[in-house]
């Protein structure tokens, strides 16, 4: 009985090892994945090869050991009538088994280390782009080029609490990706801003912390145009599983049009600061902001959760004077989980959630907040 | 002079010093402890079985994933190979009990207040620990909930129970021996045990060291792990893993010896390469000590250092493999037959070497920065830990529940109960290598829909292992109570080692006075 | 008696070796501390001031060096290098500003520290001057021109053409409340 179910676990290791092997595991939103992408930079590729040597060298000494095995608990069992032999050591056969497998790994060292000499290779890079991580998003910044955002899970609450269906991107899309240039090489200095991240992205084999107060850097030069997903992957606080990392790879020309546009857009938005928006304008905006930046710890209708996140239906600092809850927007609390939103959004989108949280759930305060005044805040302080 | 225990059930148990009644305290709490930390468990899966939050919030999803972590490491694997030892060391090497009864004692029952404290804090307000059982500065200090401390009273605790229990292991096993029993004579579990004493002696201070840095960065200004006062986060990653590599060889290492006990009984043939076995233990808790920071690899190290700890990393495979080819070779030849406590050596053997060869893998710095932090992670650890030291600690109590209460436990029930074991947790953990390979990182509490289906396929086979586990209470439960006597010293046939030559059940005191060892 | 005697001795003994072995750890450890750090420095960290000797300029190569700063968790200060990289010959000496600005209407205290990568051009990062070696008080609304003055030792590795210097700024206002009012 013992050696049919433990043929069956064999039958299932060289089963999943196949599968791996033949690629039926290369689809990149295949749901029954099986094998890491082979990705689009030369780290991707080499990390890719040498995992694949790694588990091949693996399978094989497993083949052989566990083989060994079941043929010992076959041929060997007392119920065959065998008797037992009585040895028990043997010098040569103890330093056959210590030296070959020290030797086999001599031999793995060597791909390993120029493997490991690629991924630190940060050196002449054609772009610098600084990732920051906070609690829980990432901002990115082009060095050199004045171009800084957020970019923040687009995910609905609804569709995370069922309470609407689950798009296509569930959980990996953002309100704007991160944009590099085909054939770049691109080095990312990666920071946090509060507790320690982690920047993944799979495709690209980067992954470095971002730790606060000190900086680290990884870098690549993508073949392959396309978007890549990554991930957080160092536990950060509560939304950790919700501030997917998203990369767009454009050609070239694309890129510097779309980097142009983002200076404009910039330039655009300085010269209509001053633009006065209407109460539906700032309710729609509103809304929009509040659903990625506020929601996930005030909850879809402000009601908050006791004890940890206020609520902002009825609170006094919503309903009270407009310059007291700008106030907090700007500045944040300082030893709580309210950050800062001066750096992260922008005054429009700022004052559209001021407006929206104030005209929302019952509260009726009424009043109108322009981008203008926040502006103004944030310079007479 | 032998005389029972105390008729009181109070002082027998509150005030013991005799380490088979102080052994039951220390696996009944920790099986205790098991079926709560798996009941974490069993939580965290169900709210992984689909995409999407449907029965907890996130906060506390991560007080799951902590104190899952928390409480298996130092609630029931820790104190479960401790209670193994007590229970077992004095009458392997003819000695009538431990060398310090009533630090033993002290030992033990410090423990359940220790974790009353800690899991107290879920009830809490603010929540319990929510940083992962690692606890990296800073999200555990200046971003904590207010519960921190008394997570870090608990572990100081903790810490001291390892200790206190590891200086009586090596105070015993170095002066009370029987004549005769030179060291390389000892049962091989006996030498594991000793092994590992010295590294837990070595490491729960700097445990401690940890704990108490983070105390006084939350509470007395200090900026150990604050890049603002000048400190470093990253300080606290090195301090914590320089515990917690040679926290996860105290956890196997006693693993190892159980396995090298089982193993030669039911071959009927002698362990092969004593001398090996024992030096390749001692290699590897030797390596255990420079090898940290392969649980660092994404933090921005300097190439040097980073090519270093791989190197390093690789090398433990050797003596571990020799290991896996001495027990290999124990059973070659032998007159093998497949009672419960052999089927869980066996799956041991297979299953350990497997979460070996994915260690071998996340070994490879450059191929870490794909698996760093994923499932695949999860999946090696779990391997190693649950097919591996659980594996051996249930294979353990089969083998010597018989000497200890005097009644055979059911056999066919044993075998269902491992069959189910086995098959659950590969069904458990094998998908969890694919999922952290296809780019699920772990402590999610939500995941992207392509992640969907292996995860329900995981979650299926943990509430089938939960059952399992269940199962094997009963068992235990029923042997206790109403199993087949059992009289013969011996009890399986193969048996050798001076606590088969004692009755069944092994009376109150034994060796009270020394037997004789040729 | 004589037994008590004894155990009194060693109780004696250990007694006074206790009390030794903590004055040690207290007064002595930390100074061999300091003088560690200094001898060895610390991976990514600059070594802290450096008292510049005759140093020949290497005209044979250039590094570039670049500027990043970021602002920690919730400080609202506006602070950023004034340029984004300079051209320099290891052994040349080079000052650099960093422009800050306290935003709010509450006199702070910032700190900044700095982060040099790649790591292995941490050791040959000579600041000989830098805002970073002392905290930074800004009274409400002050701006400041903050200067770091470096050197680039010319044993610099040839593998190393970029250097990136950054520096993360701290909101320290709370744990230096006595700097705070000497604003005033």
């Amino acid at each position: 009985m013992s050696k049919r179910a433990k043929a069956l676990f064999l039958s299932f290791l060289s089963a999943a090892t196949l599968m791996l092997v033949t690629g039926v595991a290369g689809a990149e939103e295949s749901a029954w994945n099986l094998n890491m992408p082979r990705g689009v930079t030369e780290v991707s590729q080499a990390a890719y090869d040498i995992h694949m040597i790694m588990m091949w060298i693996c399978t094989v000494i497993g083949v052989l050991v566990f083989g060994f095995m079941f043929y010992v608990m076959f041929a060997h069992r007392k119920s065959r009538g065998v008797t037992a032999a009585n040895f028990h050591e043997n010098l040569t056969v103890e330093i056959l088994w210590t030296v070959v497998p020290a030797l086999i790994l001599i031999v793995m060292a060597v791909p390993a280390t120029t493997a490991l000499l690629k991924v630190y290779d940060t050196d002449n890079p054609d772009i610098d782009i600084k990732v920051t991580g906070y609690q829980w998003k990432w901002q990115y910044e082009y060095i050199g080029e004045d171009v800084k955002f957020m970019s923040e899970l687009r995910t609905s609450q609804d569709e995370q609490y069922g309470r609407a269906p689950k798009g296509e991107h569930y959980l990996r899309e953002v309100t704007q990706p991160l944009v590099i240039p085909v054939n770049k090489k691109v080095r990312f200095l990666i920071t946090g801003n509060d507790v320690i991240h982690s920047w993944w992205v799979p495709d690209f084999a980067v992954k470095r912390d971002a730790i606060p107060g000190l900086f680290t850097a990884a870098w690549a030069k993508t073949d392959q145009p396309g978007v890549y997903v990554g991930a957080c992957t160092e536990l950060c606080g509560k939304d950790h599983s919700r501030m997917p990392v998203v990369v767009e790879v454009k050609e070239e020309a694309e890129y510097a049009a779309w980097l142009a546009g983002k200076k404009e857009e910039a330039v655009l938005y300085k010269s209509t600061i001053g633009k006065q928006w209407t109460n539906e304008e700032l309710m729609a905006k509103g809304e929009a902001v509040y659903g990625v930046s506020c929601a996930g710890c005030h909850q879809s209708a402000g009601e908050g959760i006791a004890g940890v996140f206020p609520a902002l239906v009825g609170s006094s600092i919503v309903t009270g004077p407009v310059e007291d809850h700008i106030g907090i927007l700007i500045n944040g609390v300082a030893g709580s989980a309210m950050q800062s939103f001066a750096d992260q959004l922008s005054e429009v989108d700022i004052a559209a959630v001021i407006h929206y949280k104030r005209n929302s759930w019952g509260n009726d305060v009424g009043d109108m907040v322009q981008p203008i005044d926040i502006l103004n805040y944030k310079q007479n302080q | 002079m032998a005389h029972g225990p105390s008729e009181n059930f109070f002082s027998r148990w509150l005030f013991s010093t005799n380490h088979k009644d102080i052994g039951t305290l220390y696996l009944w709490f920790s099986f205790a402890m098991f079926l709560l930390g798996g009941a974490f468990a069993m939580i965290i899966r169900a709210e992984l079985f689909q995409p999407g939050m449907q029965l907890i919030k996130p906060e506390f999803f991560n007080q799951m994933t902590t104190m899952h972590g928390l409480v298996m490491v130092f609630g029931a694997i820790m104190p479960a190979f401790v209670g193994l030892a007590n229970w077992m060391i004095p009458m392997m090497i003819g000695a009538p009990d431990m060398a310090l009864p009533r630090m033993n004692n002290l030992s033990f029952w410090i423990l359940p207040f220790a974790f009353a404290i800690l899991v107290s804090t879920l009830f809490m307000e603010g929540g319990g620990p929510n940083f992962g059982w690692t606890f990296y500065a800073p999200l555990s200090t200046t971003y904590a909930p207010d519960t921190v401390n008394y997570f870090i009273f608990g572990v100081h605790i903790m810490g001291a129970s390892s200790i206190m229990g590891s200086i009586n292991i090596i105070a015993t096993v170095m002066n009370m021996r029987a004549p005769g029993m030179t060291y390389m004579k000892m049962p091989l579990f006996v030498w594991t045990w000793v092994i590992t004493a010295f590294l837990l002696v070595a490491v729960m201070p700097v445990l401690a060291g940890a704990v108490t840095m983070m105390l006084m960065d939350i509470n007395f200004g200090t900026s150990f792990f604050d890049a603002a006062g000048g400190g470093d986060p990253v300080l606290f990653q090195h301090v914590f893993w320089f515990f917690g590599h040679p926290e996860v060889y105290i956890i196997i290492l006693p693993a190892f010896g159980v396995v090298s006990q089982i193993i030669p009984t039911f071959s009927r043939k002698p362990l092969f390469g004593y001398s090996s076995m024992v030096y390749a233990t001692a290699s590897i808790a030797f390596l255990s000590f420079i090898v940290w920071a392969h649980h660092m690899f994404t933090v921005g190290m300097p190439i040097a250092g980073e090519l270093y700890f791989m190197y390093a990393t690789m090398l433990i495979a050797v003596p571990t493999g020799v290991k896996v080819f001495n027990w290999v070779t124990t059973m070659y030849k032998g007159a093998l037959t497949f009672e419960t406590p052999m089927l869980f050596s066996i799956a041991f053997v297979i299953l350990f070497t497997f979460g070996g060869f994915t260690g071998m893998m996340l070994s490879i710095a450059a191929a870490d920065t794909q698996y760093h932090d994923t499932y695949f992670v999860v999946a090696h650890f779990h391997y190693v830990m649950v097919a591996g030291a659980v594996f051996s600690g249930t294979a353990a109590v089969y083998y010597w529940l018989p000497k200890w209460c005097g009644r055979m436990y059911d056999e066919t029930m044993g075998k269902v109960q491992f069959w189910i074991a086995f098959i659950a947790f590969n069904i458990t953990f094998m998908p969890q290598h694919f999922l952290g390979l296809a780019g699920m990182p772990r402590r999610y509490s939500d995941y992207g829909l392509q992640f969907a289906d292996w995860n329900m396929v995981s979650s299926i086979g943990a509430f089938l292992y939960g059952g399992a586990q269940l199962l094997f209470l009963y068992n235990v439960i029923r042997t206790i109570g109403w199993g087949k006597p059992i009289d013969d010293p011996k009890v399986w046939d193969g048996a050798e080692g001076l606590e088969w030559t004692l009755p069944t059940p092994a009376p109150f005191h034994t060796f009270s006075t020394p037997p004789v060892v040729k | 008696m004589g037994e008590s005697t004894v155990h009194r001795g060693v109780l004696v003994k250990s007694l006074i070796g206790a009390v030794l072995m903590f004055m040690f750890a207290i007064f002595v450890l930390p100074p061999l501390y300091d003088l560690f750090c200094e001898i060895t420095g610390i991976g990514g960290k600059t070594a802290g001031a450096y008292t510049a000797t005759e140093i020949k300029v290497d005209t044979s190569r250039q590094v570039e060096v670049q500027f990043v700063a970021t602002n920690n968790a919730t400080m609202p200060w506006e602070f950023y290098p004034v340029e984004h990289k300079v051209l320099v010959h290891p052994g040349e000496s080079k000052e650099i500003v960093f422009y800050a600005k306290n935003l709010t209407g509450k006199d702070m205290v910032g700190q900044a520290i700095p982060n040099v990568l790649p790591n292995n051009a941490a050791d040959y990062f000579h600041k000989t001057e830098c805002f970073c070696f002392n905290n930074q008080p800004l009274a409400a609304g002050d701006e400041a021109d903050l200067a770091v003055v470096f050197i680039i030792d010319p044993d610099l590795p040839a593998s190393v053409n970029t250097v990136t210097l950054s520096y993360t700024i701290f909101d320290i206002t709370d744990r230096v409340s006595t700097q705070v009012s000497q604003l005033q």
